[in-house]
C-alpha cells in the first residue's frame, strides 16, 4: 500500500486547533487590554523582550504562530467552500501561500530579536 | 423517463435551513479571526524586534475604537472555537484504560484545567511581564 502523508498532517492541523484553543483567547485579552490603554505598567516592551529574547521563548512564539497560522489556513479553506466558492486550487494557493509567508516572517522577526 | 429529484439547496446559503448547520458555520468563520489576529501578533513580533520606540509606536497603533472592536471580536471567536474545541475531545481523541474508556467529563475537564493555567501565565507574562 502506498504511504499516505495524510497523518502528519492531520496530526499538525489537530495540534493546531488545540494549541490556538489554548492560547488565541488569552493572548486576545492581553492585546484587547493593550488597546483600551488600561494601564502604561502592561504589556511593556521590556517584558515582551525579555520572554522574546530567550531561546525558549523564540521557540515558543514560533510554535504559537506556525501551528496557529497552518491551522487556520487550512480551516480558512474549508469555509471558503462552505459559503459556495468553488475555486478550490486558488483558494488553496492564497491561504498556504499567507501561511508560508506569515512563517517565514515569524522566523526573521524572531531572529532579528 | 423521469427528471431525476434534485433537492433545491443553495450553494451560498444551505446552512440557513438548519440550526446545526449554522452553529458548525458559525464555528467555521472563527478561522477568519484568529487568521487574521496571527497577522496582528507577526506585526507586534515585527515592531518588538525593531526596538523600544517602534514598539512603543505598535501600541499606540493599537490604541484605536477599530482596534478594540477587533480585538474584542477575535476574543469572542477564539473563546467560541476554544469551548466547542474542548466539548468534542472525547469523540475526536477517545482514550481507553484497560476495558473501559475515560469518561468524557473528565476529558473535556482536563482540557478546562490547562485551558485556565495556561491563560493566567498568558496574562500574567503579557501584562505584568516576566
Amino acid at each position: 500500500m502506498a504511504k499516505s502523508n495524510k497523518p502528519i498532517f492531520w496530526g499538525l492541523f489537530a495540534a493546531g486547533g488545540t494549541v490556538t484553543a489554548f492560547v488565541t483567547p488569552a493572548l486576545a485579552l492581553v492585546t484587547l487590554i493593550a488597546a483600551m490603554r488600561y494601564s502604561p505598567d502592561m504589556f511593556t516592551y521590556d517584558a515582551i523582550h525579555v520572554f522574546a529574547a530567550h531561546w525558549l521563548g523564540k521557540l515558543v512564539i514560533f510554535g504559537i504562530i506556525l501551528l496557529s497560522l497552518w491551522h487556520a489556513a487550512h480551516r480558512t479553506r474549508v469555509t471558503v467552500h462552505d459559503f459556495g466558492v468553488r475555486a478550490d486550487s486558488l483558494v488553496a494557493i492564497v491561504v498556504y501561500a499567507l501561511a508560508g509567508i506569515g512563517t517565514l516572517l515569524t522566523l526573521v522577526y524572531l531572529l532579528r530579536i | 423517463m423521469n427528471k431525476p429529484y434534485v433537492r433545491p439547496l443553495s450553494k451560498t446559503s444551505w446552512f440557513l435551513t438548519q440550526p446545526r448547520y449554522k452553529r458548525y458555520m458559525l464555528r467555521e468563520v472563527t478561522c477568519l479571526f484568529i487568521f487574521a489576529y496571527t497577522f496582528l501578533l507577526i506585526w507586534g513580533l515585527k515592531r518588538l524586534s525593531e526596538g523600544p520606540d517602534a514598539f512603543q509606536g505598535f501600541l499606540n497603533a493599537l490604541h484605536s475604537p477599530w482596534s478594540v472592536l477587533f480585538n474584542l471580536a477575535v476574543l469572542i471567536a477564539a473563546v467560541y472555537h476554544s469551548t466547542t474545541w474542548f466539548n468534542v475531545t472525547p469523540q475526536a481523541m477517545p482514550i481507553q484504560r484497560g476495558e473501559e474508556f475515560v469518561p468524557g467529563n473528565i476529558i473535556i475537564g482536563a482540557h478546562y484545567a490547562v485551558w485556565a493555567v495556561v491563560s493566567l501565565i498568558i496574562l500574567i507574562i503579557g501584562i505584568r511581564g516576566m
